[in-house]
């Protein structure tokens, strides 16, 4: 792993480290991420009836566990991840697309070298997974997991298919929304993510606990991609945008002073 | 000054894992936060449980934590980053059929907290599973740290009372630690808000 970069908004590494708590200056991140993210008790989605804590979560400051995080290296990653259409003896079924964004913090800072992992069904709505029993063909050239860090200016791309939707037992004749998992670390503990991406237009929302979970409808428009026409390819693939915030820290004392 | 960085976005909203997340994360050897045959390793072993104690068999606990030195490989550390000697402090481990977890990794050391506090060692912990619309989070403290823990501030906050500062302990075994995680119940692990 090459040394990491300090954020530079909150300057230079204390000169003054004193001993404990003094002098210890440290980002504070935001808690708006509850203003938008969804209950843990919601009824309409099953699986969280007895998955739920039935107590209020405890409060705690911020502290040197919450304000780092896991710091990955190009080293680890292979760019070869970031194609799930490769590697795999084949071209798979179904829609090609390019997937891409930026990662941004909520001070709409992009976030360099930080690691995504997407997962997926394949075109037709399966999973590379032994407990997904729906009837829908595995397709041989395609797992649907991948990963990559994202550029000095926060950007990332995948290479994909577009998933299938798939049925799923919360109810009667529950299809999910097609959709991407998408798992991302930031550079804090605090700002650890793990989410879904859904396509535009998708018939099965209104019906969906799990995208509907999501209670402002603003809020649920920010969790599907757009179409890009400039991101796509002719003669090869669909381009899709997608950008993701994760939370932002306060502005440090330091910061306004400038 | 203004400039497009002062703007305030609202976070992506999270969503569930899911079930099917096993081919993808973790990577086998993400249960190894050190290497096996590490000087001082110990392993946290433990059961996520549901609301009637069954066992979440589609979990996914993820850790993080400093080095037995309480410091982190992390520039955001106003310590500066320690030198890099391959400790990077983070595990995952997928749960099993029998809702078990383990990881192979060392004690932290202690750490300065809020104020002139001192934070005794402790672990950040992430939970996953389908049917949690959002990550859970607690603390794996280390119930053999009597003196560090009565000083820490966040075992010390009043919110959490007795019962549920006790559910922040791991339990010690031979070669390691206990430290089960209930979702909820009488005996709910005590989950933080951060």
């Amino acid at each position: 792993m090459k040394e990491p970069e300090r954020s530079a908004e909150l300057g230079p590494a204390h000169p003054l480290w004193a001993g404990p708590g003094e002098g210890l200056v440290l980002p504070s991140y935001r808690r708006d991420h509850e203003l938008h993210d969804p209950p843990y008790d919601w009824p309409e989605y099953r699986g969280t009836l007895l998955r739920h804590p039935r107590r209020p979560l405890v409060p705690i400051p911020d502290t040197l566990s919450e304000v780092t995080g896991p710091l990955f290296g190009a080293d680890e990653i292979s760019p070869a991840d970031a194609d799930l259409t490769a590697g795999h003896g084949g071209e798979p079924q179904g829609q090609k697309i390019v997937l891409h964004g930026r990662v941004l913090d909520g001070n709409g800072k992009p976030i360099p070298e930080t690691l995504i992992e997407i997962w997926q069904a394949n075109a037709a709505g399966r999973y590379w997974h032994s407990g997904d029993r729906h009837p829908a063909p595995l397709d041989p050239y395609f797992t649907g997991a991948g990963r990559c860090l994202t550029d000095s200016q926060g950007r990332y791309r995948f290479i994909t298919v577009r998933p299938g939707s798939y049925p799923w037992g919360n109810h009667f004749n529950a299809w999910r929304p097609a959709h991407i998992h998408l798992s991302l670390f930031g550079r804090a503990f605090a700002q650890r993510l793990i989410t879904q991406m859904y396509f535009p237009g998708d018939p099965m929302f209104e019906f969906d606990p799990i995208f509907q979970s999501v209670r402002d409808r603003r809020d649920r428009e920010r969790l599907i991609c757009e179409f890009d026409f400039e991101a796509t390819t002719p003669e090869w693939a669909l381009g899709y945008r997608f950008d993701i915030v994760l939370r932002g820290h306060d502005r440090t004392p330091f910061e306004e002073g400038r | 000054m203004s400039s497009p960085a002062e703007q305030t976005l609202a976070p992506t909203p999270s969503q569930t894992i899911g079930p099917f997340f096993g081919f993808a994360l973790p990577l086998a050897s993400e249960r190894f936060v050190v290497p096996a045959g590490t000087n001082g390793a110990i392993s946290i072993v433990g059961r996520l449980l549901d609301g009637e104690h069954q066992p979440v068999a589609d979990g996914l606990i993820e850790t993080w934590q400093a080095n037995p030195e309480g410091r982190f490989y992390h520039p955001d550390d106003p310590r500066g980053p320690f030198e890099g000697d391959g400790f990077r402090g983070f595990g995952r481990s997928a749960t099993d059929g029998g809702g078990r977890f383990e990881l192979l990794t060392v004690k932290p050391g202690c750490l300065p907290g809020p104020g002139d506090t001192t934070q005794a060692p402790h672990i950040a912990v992430s939970v996953f599973a389908r049917g949690l619309l959002q990550r859970l989070v607690t603390r794996i403290y280390f119930g053999d740290e009597e003196e560090a823990n009565a000083a820490d501030p966040v075992l010390s906050t009043l919110q959490l009372g007795e019962s549920r500062r006790q559910r922040l302990l791991a339990a010690p075994i031979d070669g390691g630690y206990r430290f089960d995680i209930v979702l909820q119940g009488p005996d709910e692990s005590a989950f933080l808000s951060i």
